[in-house]
């Protein structure tokens, strides 16, 4: 059985660019374009994975991320973080809130690849 | 004291008034010739022949001996503060500058330019940390970018693409193509905006501010009476939204009244007689202080700056002093009195700052809150809160009360171990 990933990303050629080359590489993939709602998402979809944009509207990725770890059944969930605020405390920030990978935007379509097969690998 | 520069204050005085050079020579009862040597400062001058040209051109003594040279020496101290310099070497900034005239001026100007840069420096990245709307265009470009690069990767290493893909990917090039045009454009036209001459930017605000500025936050329509505000709102260039016309509205109709209360003719009158003192100005008047805050950062030739914010910490006005640094975004430095006066209002404050980095600056600060808006039963009022800036001369900043350290903002302020720091310092992290 393929292994899910839920990819929340308000940019539809971003979302099907990357659901492209995951699918490509045998990824079922969904998508989500709303913060507000992200959170009820992943508890019902329950993805494998999730890539996550940083800037999204009504609530930010940081903010979904921190809220996803404060929950028991998500503290080991795989979270990419793609985002185009690729400061240092950016960083810092979306480590201190438990991002499994983060990876500033524009991404090679290898990179991403390459981090989720690795991110579920670990996560095994 | 080197007199180099007297000379040339002499000169321009002289041609300030209107006089030629053999006029003044005649009447101090000196040569003309020897009246253009000590213009050109090939000649030192002092005692009676100073207090003689001081007295033909009408002016105070001062005006030709002070100013420029002090300010050179001060300067030149300040210089001397930012380094390790021996306190011994440091004290000798006058005897440099009468030895050394060519260094000293060229140290100045060097340390002046370099003051000028660090200002620049701090508007700059107190924008880009904080401007939503820079944020915002700059996530619009990068995200377009990846997409763009995503797409094309798949177009150019996926041999096998089936048609109605490859017609798809393409279709979504061609969109962001336009859309990352579009989006470098509008990215560039808003940092040009910043160096070019239209500070018309973005927000309501800087609309706002843009104006006030166009007009050095003086309008003689409103201190004669006969300011028709809609008029001049609809003949301003700076302001194209509704939201800052409307702000422009709310700014221009306090400005009428304050200026109906308190007169920039009476006021000057008053300050004459007791100098700034707020609170006794209010009385005078029968004003709130915030009033009169306002009324003295609306006199010209004072200098005044003013900051106005809400209770919650939001700038609502600001009018710049020379060397005190209000952020155009993000928070100010929550040790500023402006917030202070938010916990007591009505009550004056007073108190000496200054800002580190900012060399020997300090400013004497006045602060007072008021309520905004009709008071009802059980609910608290909305309050405003006003500081007025005033840069202290260097020749008083050795008296009054000792200055107390604020910042700017906490990311451009390079003062460690402070209580109210909100984010770590691009200063201090080596930038």
């Amino acid at each position: 059985m393929s292994k899910h990933v839920l990819l929340v990303e308000d940019e539809v050629n971003i979302i099907e660019a990357v659901r492209f080359v995951l699918s490509r590489e045998g990824w079922q993939v969904d998508s989500h374009s709303d913060g507000a709602t992200a959170v009820e998402t992943i508890r019902t979809v329950r993805p494998d994975l999730v890539v996550l944009d940083h800037m999204l509207p009504g609530k930010s990725g940081l903010d979904i991320l921190t809220e996803l770890r404060a929950d028991p059944e998500f503290l080991t969930l795989p979270v990419l973080m793609l985002t185009a605020r690729g400061q240092a405390r950016d960083r810092e920030q979306a480590e201190k809130a438990g991002v499994s990978r983060f990876m500033t935007k524009p991404f090679s379509n290898t990179e991403v690849v390459t981090a989720v097969r690795d991110m579920v690998q670990l996560a095994r | 004291m080197r007199e180099a520069l007297t000379g040339t204050r002499i000169r321009d005085r002289r041609v300030m008034a209107g006089t030629k050079q053999s006029e003044l020579a005649r009447q101090i009862g000196i040569s003309a010739s020897y009246l253009n040597l000590i213009e050109h400062n090939r000649r030192r001058i002092g005692g009676k022949l100073l207090l003689d040209i001081a007295s033909a051109l009408g002016v105070e003594l001062s005006a030709l001996t002070e100013g420029a040279e002090a300010a050179l020496v001060a300067t030149l101290r300040e210089a001397g503060s930012d380094s390790t310099m021996p306190k011994s070497e440091f004290d000798s900034a006058e005897d440099f500058a009468g030895r050394f005239p060519g260094w000293a001026d060229a140290l100045a100007l060097s340390h002046r330019k370099l003051v000028g840069l660090e200002h620049t420096v701090e508007v700059l990245s107190d924008r880009l940390a904080h401007d939503p709307q820079l944020a915002a265009s700059v996530h619009e470009v990068l995200s377009t970018a990846a997409s763009i690069r995503s797409t094309a990767s798949i177009l150019a290493e996926d041999k096998d693409l089936s048609a109605e893909w490859r017609d798809r990917f393409h279709a979504n090039i061609d969109a962001d193509s336009r859309r990352l045009a579009d989006s470098s454009k509008t990215l560039v036209g808003f940092l040009d905006s910043e160096t070019g001459e239209a500070a018309i930017t973005g927000t309501p605000q800087e609309e706002v501010e843009a104006f006030l500025e166009a007009h050095s936050h003086g309008f003689e329509a409103v201190e004669d009476g006969t300011a028709d505000v809609i008029k001049m709102i609809e003949d301003a260039p700076q302001i194209t939204s509704l939201a800052a016309a409307h702000i422009a509205r709310g700014l221009l109709e306090r400005m009428i009244d304050d200026s109906a209360r308190v007169s920039l003719y009476d006021l000057r009158d008053e300050i004459a007689k007791v100098g700034i003192a707020p609170p006794h100005l209010a009385a005078r008047f029968g004003v709130s202080v915030p009033c009169i805050l306002r009324r003295l950062a609306a006199v010209p030739e004072l200098g005044f700056g003013l900051v106005v914010a809400d209770r919650a910490g939001s700038l609502l006005f600001r009018k710049g002093a020379e060397g005190f640094v209000i952020p155009r975004y993000g928070s100010a430095c929550p040790l500023w009195p402006l917030f202070q006066a938010m916990g007591q209002p009505t009550q004056a404050l007073h108190q000496r700052l200054h800002m580190p980095g900012r060399g020997e600056a300090m400013f004497d600060c006045f602060a007072a809150a008021e309520p905004i808006g009709p008071i009802a039963l059980n609910i608290p009022p909305l309050v405003q809160s006003t500081m007025l800036i005033v840069p202290v001369a260097a020749a008083d900043a050795s008296t009054g009360p000792a200055p107390f350290g604020v910042g700017p903002a906490c990311r451009i302020c390079a003062v460690a171990d402070c209580a109210g720091r909100r984010e770590p310092s691009i200063l201090s992290d080596g930038f």
